[in-house]
């Protein structure tokens, strides 16, 4: 059982698909059929003696054919979308080129190159394969029909039996060789197509590029407004609950005053642990997305950062109109981590903050007037800045020669 | 005395109406939003307003651009405004008509009850209330060369006075003594070429003057 199940699949493996394969052909052989009509329609309605006559009747009907080529892209491509089921991507993003845009480009010459070389090329070799087929069904039945051939002929070829058997053999053969190949052809129409009905590997990778850029700036958005929907979740939520809490416990501790002592050292520790949460929760939100930022913009939100360090900072804010949001929250988060490595590590005493925008793009500045020597791979938050940064196609450098001082440019765009 | 609440969290609305209670205020209104509030004050006149900058329905400056009104409108009012984060232009917008009767802190410290009551009292009394988060944030705006002239601690002391505290308030939360106080405000006066004046309240004048927002 095993074994004859193999044997079929090794005697039937030419013709798998074979038969999709004839009809994928005899499609493409169609339409190159009504391309050749229209080409010849002139020879066909009148003889063409005068030159001009003969320039019209060759030049008309095929300017006729290369006006028509979009619309033959479009049918060559549904032949091999509904015949094959190989999808052919249109070679333009998103609108349809006009015709004289079309006959300019690289892609609608490598199109007319189909319709007009390859096409017909391949066409010609597909009427082949079909003629094979035609005449191996032929020959593989020619027992059934022999009986068909008038008895005299039979009468004078005696042999006539032994020559029906070589037939049948030879068609067996010829079966074979066109299940073979009708796939090739196919194969072979698939790629050649591929590479002059669709995208050049140019036009893929600035496809791809472009897609790649819009989906990760997408990513990108799409984490950044998650962290402000949580951010309002909690101040929403948990923080105003605490609050109260938090008032709750300060009543009790303020309006009992005839509790016991171990009593009122309870509601003080609650009391005091209350503001701590609320303070870390207040931590913890302008980490995600400040709301001030989101508000008011990044002078307000990067003036509550300089007011809450331990050194003096400057901040000079200077911006026509806001950036985006995601470009926003790059920018606070670069400056709040820049600070808190200057507070960290710089021993400096004084730090500067500019923001300004030139053209495309928003050059933000931390320095201070620190020891110098940091190195944006050693720990430090620069190296997650530095990829936060290279997610919206921004640069960040740092230049902290040993002694000082510490400079952290960065460049984000930033549509003017 | 009587006081109106406007805030759209409840649950911060019931904690600043418990605060005020304790304080010794009786609550005539608690509404929700911009145009509640002026109808209450309207209705009701109260000592002291505690509004929140942001409520509906736009949920930007909205407290703000009421507390500008019950200025103009009804002056006998004192207005405290709460706020989530820090925002030094509301503070300049309300103190440079006038600073009498004003306040601007982060809504966290209604938590610090007896503080709060005393901001309270304070600001109803027709006195000044500022964050300190507002102050230093108002500090580091300001970055004029008299300011640098000063010590850590005559900074410390600039900062409580301008949050409205009198020289007993600062010395209490310094932990020094009154007199020490009153050296560090002389010295601080001198360094920043101010005419010694008295009261508190002159004082807070000449410092917001200073900070630019007055």
């Amino acid at each position: 059982m095993h074994t004859s199940d193999r044997l079929r699949r090794a005697f039937l493996a030419p013709f798998r698909g074979a038969g999709r394969s004839a009809a994928f052909l005899a499609t493409g052989v169609l339409v190159q059929v009504g391309v050749l009509f229209v080409l010849g329609l002139p020879w066909i309605l009148f003889v063409p003696v005068a030159m001009w006559a003969i320039l019209l009747a060759v030049l008309g009907p095929l300017v006729v054919v290369v006006l028509a080529g979009p619309v033959l892209t479009r049918v060559q491509r549904d032949r091999f979308r509904t015949r094959l089921g190989v999808d052919i991507p249109p070679p333009h993003t998103g609108r349809r080129p006009g015709t004289a845009e079309w006959l300019r480009s690289r892609a609608g010459h490598r199109q007319l190159r189909y319709h007009l070389l390859d096409g017909p090329l391949l066409a010609l070799a597909g009427t082949v394969v079909l003629a094979g087929w035609a005449v191996a069904f032929a020959a593989t039945s020619v027992y059934v029909w022999i009986w068909l051939v008038p008895l005299d002929w039979r009468a004078g070829h005696p042999g006539y039996s032994t020559w029906a058997a070589y037939v049948t053999t030879a068609g067996v053969a010829l079966l074979y060789a066109m299940g073979w190949s009708s796939g090739a052809l196919a194969r072979v129409d698939t790629r050649t197509a591929t590479v002059l009905l669709g995208p050049s590997r140019e036009e893929q990778l600035v496809r791809r590029v472009e897609d790649l850029t819009e989906s990760r700036a997408n990513l990108v958005d799409a984490a950044d407004a998650e962290r402000r929907r949580i951010e309002r979740d909690l101040h929403d939520g948990a923080q105003q609950r605490l609050v109260s809490l938090a008032v709750n416990l300060g009543l009790a501790k303020a309006t009992l005053g005839d509790l016991p002592d171990d009593a009122r050292r309870v509601i003080d520790e609650a009391h005091r642990e209350a503001k701590e949460a609320i303070e870390e929760l207040g931590h913890l939100v302008r980490g995600l997305h400040p709301a001030v930022l989101e508000d008011r913009g990044l002078d307000a939100a990067l003036s509550g950062i300089a007011a809450r360090a331990p050194l003096p900072v400057r901040v000079a804010v200077d911006l026509p109109s806001r950036p985006s949001p995601t470009i926003e929250a790059v920018a606070y988060f670069v400056v709040s981590e820049a600070l808190a490595n200057v507070v960290k590590h710089a021993e400096a005493s004084r730090a500067e903050v500019v923001v300004e925008r030139f053209g495309a793009i928003l050059l933000v500045v931390v320095s201070d007037d620190g020891v110098g020597g940091a190195r944006p791979d050693d720990g430090t938050g620069l190296a997650g800045l530095a990829k936060r940064v290279a997610s919206v196609d921004g640069t960040l450098s740092v230049n902290s020669p040993v002694g000082g001082p510490t400079v952290v440019t960065v460049e984000l765009p930033c549509a003017p | 005395m009587r006081a109106v609440i406007a805030e759209d969290s409840v649950l911060l609305r019931i904690g600043v109406a418990k605060v005020l209670q304790m304080a010794g205020f009786e609550v005539a209104a608690e509404v929700g939003d911009g145009e509640a509030l002026l109808a209450a004050v309207e209705e009701h006149r109260p000592d002291i307003a505690v509004v929140d900058v942001r409520m509906p329905p736009g949920f930007t400056d909205e407290g703000v651009r009421a507390a500008l009104v019950i200025r103009r409108q009804w002056p006998d009012t004192a207005v405290l405004l709460l706020s989530q984060y820090v925002e030094e232009r509301y503070a300049a917008d309300l103190l440079s008509a006038n600073t009498s009767g004003i306040g601007y802190l982060l809504k966290q410290r209604v938590a610090d009850v007896e503080e709060f009551a005393d901001s309270l009292r304070r600001v109803a009394a027709g006195g000044t209330a500022l964050d300190p988060q507002v102050v230093s944030q108002l500090l580091v705006r300001r970055h004029s060369d008299p300011l640098d002239r000063l010590t850590p601690r005559e900074r410390e002391v600039l900062e409580l006075m301008a949050g409205g505290r009198s020289n007993a308030g600062i010395a209490q939360q310094l932990v020094v003594s009154e007199s020490a106080v009153a050296k560090h405000i002389n010295s601080i006066l001198t360094k920043l070429d101010l005419p010694q004046a008295e009261g508190d309240h002159r004082r807070v004048l000449a410092v917001l003057r200073f900070l630019g927002v007055a």
